[in-house]
């Protein structure tokens, strides 16, 4: 097969990042938010969630969650075929309400995670993790 | 029950009464998400540890509803209140129905 | 205009905006809060005509996230392996009615022995890499079956093996018996093959550093292996590593257990002389 010098430079820029993030509201992962928190408002405060920038891999990304006073913390990824990650549920002897995992991403994509609060309100935060492909890992 | 099931949790071997200690857990599964396909294009059905819960002297510390967007050889890491000595009890719950357990005692003062 | 394999390679090595990962990073390996791992060292004094002055361990080429996943071992999945190679080691197995432990006692006897491999066997007139030695144990000494050359088993049994000497240097043998080897090692490291025109040194003594795509390149040393890759979920082999590398540069690759790969992972080993021992290590 016969390139352009062209050719190969758009190729290896190409295939290097994908990098598209995906702006479109995935309904799967509205229907989980909205069966978790009933429909309600959710404060952009009170809820960290730590992800890495760029993944080093989409198989294991390690990211953590912390929300003091909540009950409970939801996970999803607005960008795999199926939304769900995980639901950490904490129990009367729970040390702090805060968990760490490692999640699987099928590409660039958005974290987010919604703590249900004590007192019954909501608190949600979002990561933008980039998810490379193809370097000569094998 | 899958195979080569094995789990590894970090409990600290003691501690003072009331204090809040980390808690590191890891099982070896594949968490097969029923996203791949086989050599045939058949896809292969998802088949991952769902729940797994940490409870102390029967008191709950956490539960944690799993997806397969959990990956394979599952982590958690998570703090526990250790009101006084007793044992740590570990529960993964496999789709298939399997159970695997672990547990671990804490000794305090 | 014909494809050109440097046109490619330099197409591939573009610089990518936003991956401040360019150079390998500067920090400290302790594992556990105790095990001082060595990841950087002068380079042997059979490199010198290499331009490269330190060795390097993978760990520095990859992300902060990563590198924290081998300091704890609680947090490294490597470990849930060396943990099932225990129960093998237990395990009797073979028509002689024998277990690992039954010569060997614990693992810890094998204290060193990762750090010396692959060596010069004098009865067998042969380099040999661990996962002959263990196979020839479990076929000769045991009676069982051989087990796959870098099939899960053997993995798990080569990580267990490796936590014995973990924090040592590696100081494999390049002369004596064991030089024709080391040298047919050498040879094939330094060959360019394939589609792509590469050698092993294409990238990893002259691009170590750079990005290959979405790839920070390592100087592809071997003190680590076998390691817990984040991409396969599970541990490599070097032999299983080698031949994915190869065919990924688009040239024929060997088989796991080959001449050109014992002869491969002994000179490669040997690139690395004076780093710890670190595997499990955890990679991408």
């Amino acid at each position: 097969m016969e390139f352009t010098r062209r050719d190969t430079l758009a190729m290896g820029l190409g295939a290097a990042v994908l990098s598209m993030v995906p702006f479109r509201a995935s309904a799967a992962v509205d229907a989980a938010v909205e069966a978790f928190t009933g429909g309600a408002e959710m404060a952009t405060t009170g809820i960290e969630l730590t992800a890495p920038e760029i993944a080093e891999n989409g198989n294991t990304v390690p990211i953590a969650v912390n929300a003091p006073g909540a009950t409970a913390i939801m996970v999803v990824a607005a960008g795999n075929p199926t939304p769900g990650v995980a639901t950490f549920k904490f129990g009367p002897l729970s040390g702090s309400q805060s968990a760490s995992t490692r999640i699987r991403l099928a590409g660039t994509q958005d974290v987010v995670a919604i703590a249900k609060m004590a007192d019954g309100s909501f608190a949600r935060a979002a990561s933008t993790v980039k998810v490379t492909i193809g370097g000569c890992g094998g | 029950m899958a195979s080569g099931v094995k789990p590894r949790v970090k409990v600290p071997k003691s501690a003072e009464a009331g204090e809040v200690v980390t808690i590191k857990t890891l099982i070896s599964h594949k968490m097969e998400s029923g996203q791949r396909k086989d050599k045939d294009g058949n896809v292969i059905p998802r088949s991952i540890i769902n729940r797994f819960t940490c409870d102390f002297n029967g008191q709950n510390v956490i539960d944690v509803d799993l997806f397969p967007a959990i990956s394979t050889n599952p982590y958690f890491e998570f703090e526990a209140t250790i009101p006084e000595a007793g044992d740590m009890k570990f529960t993964w719950y496999d789709d298939d129905g399997s159970v695997y357990e672990e547990s671990k005692s804490i000794t305090v003062g | 205009m014909k494809f050109k394999a440097l046109t490619a390679v330099a197409a591939l090595m573009v610089a990518m905006p936003g991956m401040s990962l360019a150079e390998p990073d500067d920090d400290h390996l302790v594992i556990n809060g105790d095990l001082e791992i060595v990841t950087k060292t002068a380079a042997p004094a059979h490199m010198e005509e290499t331009g490269i002055d330190t060795i390097m361990s993978g760990w520095h080429f990859r992300a902060d996230e990563t590198q924290q996943l081998e300091m704890d071992d609680f947090d490294n999945p490597g470990m849930i392996f060396v943990d099932q190679a225990i129960d093998s080691w237990n395990a009797v197995e073979g028509s002689a009615g024998k277990s690992c432990a039954s010569c060997h006692d614990d693992p810890s006897s094998m204290e060193g022995v990762r750090a010396v491999y692959p060596k010069w066997n004098e009865a067998a007139g042969e380099v040999r890499t661990i996962a002959m030695q263990v196979n020839d144990c479990r076929t000769t000494r045991m009676g069982a079956d051989a087990w796959k050359y870098d099939g899960g088993d053997m993995a798990s049994m080569e990580a267990l093996i490796s936590v014995q000497s973990r924090g040592m240097p590696v100081n494999v043998a390049i002369d004596g018996p064991a030089q024709a080897v080391w040298e047919q090692g050498k040879e094939l490291y330094y060959t360019r093959t394939g589609q792509l025109d590469l050698s092993c040194a294409s990238c990893h003594e002259l691009n170590y550093g750079n990005m290959i795509r979405a790839d920070h390149l390592s100087q592809g040393q071997i003190n680590g292996f076998p390691t817990y890759r984040l991409k396969n979920a599970k541990l490599n082999t070097v032999h299983a590593r080698f031949k994915g590398c190869i065919r990924d540069t688009r040239a024929e690759t060997y088989n796991p257990g080959s001449d050109e790969f014992i002869a491969l992972e002994l000179y490669v080993a040997s690139r690395g002389n004076g780093l710890s021992v670190e595997g499990p290590s955890v990679r991408n």
